[in-house]
């Protein structure tokens, strides 16, 4: 009988890192196939462009540092496929492919790859595609066109470096009925117009490939909650202090703001919550950090929605809190047993 | 460091003098380099006033500064300051030396920074005829679609600029309205999407009109001539 | 960083060489990086802003060789500011004599060319320590150095922010700008890919040469 000696711990959980990843990605799932079930042909062909490149740059970076493959632990495929689902659904591929270099080289690989990344790749990428092409990334399709499955949105197919064709004639060859143009927020925002809950809950609203339907997004989330993958406290405190930022201003001036409904379930405010406030690597892991780091988003989002030029604040909110996770993990340290607090006398 | 570093203090004579003499190399060099470039600076300055000018009403061929204040209007000398209270404008003239119209520049707080703009005013209808951007940053692709876009820019074809019956204010404020909506010749339509910058224009030239027009409308005449 | 002691070494190849190259002030030194990141949106406001910065230096350096045993050296700084501060007013001038489009595309930038530490630097690490040829060579070939980095920026960040070169069109008209290049933040991607590319070469010559 041989015996094996070994150090604790004896006891080895599951859950090991590509798990974790794998669920992610197996939970995004529903939410992709609804994007393409609304969006069709262009939105499939953005989350596999976004995922592709991702998986390259990786790969290329791996090489580059001369370290083994990292594409096993999926984390690269998590960062494409939710960066595609913040783009709009018929964002050029040649775009896309940009966005996906700049999550993973700029987001993620130049800070030593995964878990030293400061700030969440995915919303790195968006940020730069944003800055860089801020037209392309506020033109928005109708849901449920007609030729969905048998043809590209037009600025789909841009060639590479060239402009998107304009797609206003594209849209009312549609014929979608009430079409604006513009996202639930910018319509509130410019035109002063509150889209209705039951629009906003199912997703037939004009927005980002992935963040139409928030009782989808929600219910992936409560998946991954559910199996503890994930910490159920930073959508909770994200979405909370939202939705209390929210009640408190329409309480100061209904006339002016929103319903708290409508600040939660518009935008990318659930799919932000949900999917990229979590992200392991960038938020903090103290209890304690954990509420402020989510309460700190959910307020600068409603801020930035309010008083700011843009027209949504989730992606800078949550870069912000990924900026300041270093120092809540810093000042929420719990007190190790048997020693004393700092400060105070003996 | 240890031990005390012998220092050697140079007398303050020497260093005055050294600063005296430097001082006044570079005095000598900077007067003779003001002297040099002097006239070719008023001249860049001359022709690039009146690119703007001729931009904003065209078929101008000279053009002349004015500065108006509530006792009249006078000829600003080139390099002048203005006087107290005063708003400056810009007076020109076609080959035959006909008055084409009056220009002036505006400027509001944009997305960015200040957007400065020159206007040309059409004396005989009262409106503002043709705008040019004179120094802005807004963001590129969108904000700087107030050069381009040419619906906006029909805005200011014939923007209704009238003073009132008082002769104290315009009639009608110049005022931007959303995107599509509109109605009366003082509007001005911004451009979708790029609504803080049309506002800073259209904000800046009510300002600047409301300032220059009811100082400049009961002098006009002395202008043509 | 602790600059060598550069007194009275002749005059030797990396004189020149050295501000052109192994001391670049934009890509080894990182000095200077207000002008720097501010106004290469486009790569003749960066050959410009390099040509001023290039002009500045030599002079100055010229003029504080040539009055280095005159000066005392407890105003010495003083002194020098006082003669780059002159040189700084010239080129401002002769700037807005030649282009006043230019002069308004630089700005404010112009003025700060005095406080730009490199033409500090080298007058008080070379200049005041060296023969007056000398001391120009090496104040040249930083001057050549700092418009080859700004040339650099400006290069890149005018092909993707506005899909040209030195105002010539290379894409044609539907090119998609790279709004981000022409603001401040390309300013900052374009200069970590250029530190990126020049530390990776570096690291590559020091394998190749201890192998």
């Amino acid at each position: 009988m041989s015996m094996e000696l070994r150090t604790s711990p004896h006891l080895v959980g599951d859950r090991s890192v590509e798990r974790i990843m794998k669920h992610v990605v197996l939970s995004l799932l529903p939410i992709c196939g609804f994007s393409v079930w609304q969006y069709g042909l262009s939105a499939l062909a953005l989350l596999l462009t976004v995922t592709a490149t991702c998986l390259a740059t990786e790969r290329l970076f791996n090489r580059a540092a001369k370290q083994p493959s990292t594409l096993n632990d999926w984390s690269a495929v998590i960062t494409g496929v939710l960066l595609a689902l913040t783009l709009p659904p018929a964002f050029p591929l040649w775009m896309a492919v940009v966005a996906g270099f700049v999550a993973i080289a700029i987001g993620k690989a130049l800070f030593g790859g995964l878990g030293s990344n400061v700030f969440n790749p995915a919303l790195i990428g968006r940020a730069f595609v944003q800055a860089a092409f801020p037209v392309a990334i506020t033109t928005w399709v109708p849901a449920f066109s007609a030729q969905r499955f048998s043809e590209f949105v037009p600025t789909t197919l841009t060639a590479p470096l060239m402009m998107p064709p304009d797609i206003v004639e594209w849209v009312k060859l549609q014929a979608v009925d009430a079409f604006t143009g513009a996202t639930p927020l910018a319509r509130w925002k410019f035109e002063n117009v509150v889209a209705s809950s039951h629009d906003l809950l199912t997703g037939v609203v004009t927005a980002s490939a992935g963040e139409t339907s928030a009782i989808l997004i929600l219910l992936c989330g409560a998946y991954l909650a559910a199996r503890k993958f994930m910490d159920w406290r930073i959508p909770v405190a994200v979405l909370g202090s939202a939705a209390l930022t929210a009640w408190l201003f329409q309480l100061y001036d209904p006339a002016h703001f929103p319903a708290p409904t409508f600040v939660l379930l518009s935008g990318g405010l659930m799919l932000g919550a949900v999917y990229m406030a979590t992200d392991m690597a960038t938020s903090p892991v103290t209890p304690l950090g954990v509420w402020i780091y989510g309460a700190l988003i959910g307020v600068v989002t409603v801020m930035i929605r309010y008083f700011g030029g843009l027209t949504e604040g989730v992606m800078y909110a949550i870069l912000l809190g990924n900026a300041l996770t270093p120092l809540i993990d810093r000042y929420t340290q719990p007190r190790v047993f048997g020693t004393r607090q700092q400060g105070k006398k003996k | 460091m240890s031990e005390p570093i012998e220092t050697q203090t140079t007398p303050s004579g020497k260093m005055i003098a050294t600063m005296a003499l430097v001082a006044s190399i570079c005095g000598v060099l900077i007067v003779g380099a003001f002297e040099g470039t002097q006239d070719a600076i008023a001249e860049n300055k001359r022709i690039m006033l009146e690119r703007a000018v001729f931009k904003v009403l065209p078929g101008a061929a000279s053009v002349r500064e004015y500065a108006a204040t509530s006792t009249g209007i006078q000829p600003l000398a080139a390099g002048a300051a203005l006087p107290e209270g005063g708003v400056k404008f810009y007076a020109a003239y076609d080959q035959a030396g006909v008055l084409k119209g009056v220009a002036a520049e505006a400027a509001g707080k944009g997305y960015a920074d200040v957007v400065r703009v020159l206007y040309g005013y059409d004396a005989e209808r009262q409106v503002i005829i043709g705008i040019g951007v004179v120094s802005m940053r807004e963001t590129p692709g969108i904000g700087d679609k107030i050069i381009t876009d040419q619906t906006f820019l029909k805005n200011f074809e014939a923007l209704d600029v009238r003073v009132n019956a008082e002769l104290s204010a315009l009639a009608n404020a110049v005022k931007v309205v959303k995107h599509g909506s509109k109605q009366n010749a003082w509007e001005i339509d911004a451009i979708a999407g790029a609504t803080v910058t049309s506002k800073a224009v259209g904000r800046g030239i009510n300002e600047s009109a409301q300032k220059l027009m009811p100082l400049l409308v009961p002098h006009i005449a002395e202008l043509k001539s | 960083m602790s600059l060598p002691n550069q007194a009275d070494q002749g005059i030797t190849f990396d004189t020149f060489m050295e501000g052109v190259w192994r001391q670049n002030p934009v890509f080894v030194m990182v000095l200077g990086m207000c002008p720097t990141l501010a106004v290469t949106v486009s790569a003749v406001n960066g050959l410009s802003m390099g040509v001023a910065t290039m002009f500045v230096l030599v002079s100055s350096c010229l003029l504080v060789s040539l009055i280095r045993h005159l000066v005392p050296k407890e105003v010495r700084i003083a002194t020098y500011i006082v003669i780059i501060a002159t040189f700084v007013t010239l080129v401002d001038y002769l700037i807005q004599a030649a282009s006043l489009a230019l002069y308004e595309a630089l700005g404010a930038f112009i003025q700060l060319i005095v406080v730009n530490c490199i033409i500090l630097g080298r007058a008080e690490a070379h200049a005041a320590k060296n023969p007056p040829l000398p001391a120009m060579l090496n104040a040249l070939g930083m001057g050549i150095g700092f418009t080859i980095g700004l040339l650099a920026l400006g290069g890149v960040r005018e092909i993707l922010g506005a899909g040209q070169l030195f105002g010539v069109s290379l894409f044609g008209a539907s090119f998609q700008p790279w709004v981000v290049m022409v603001l401040p933040p390309g300013g900052f991607f374009v200069l970590g890919g250029w530190l990126l590319l020049f530390a990776w070469w570096a690291r590559r010559k020091e394998v190749r040469h201890g192998a």
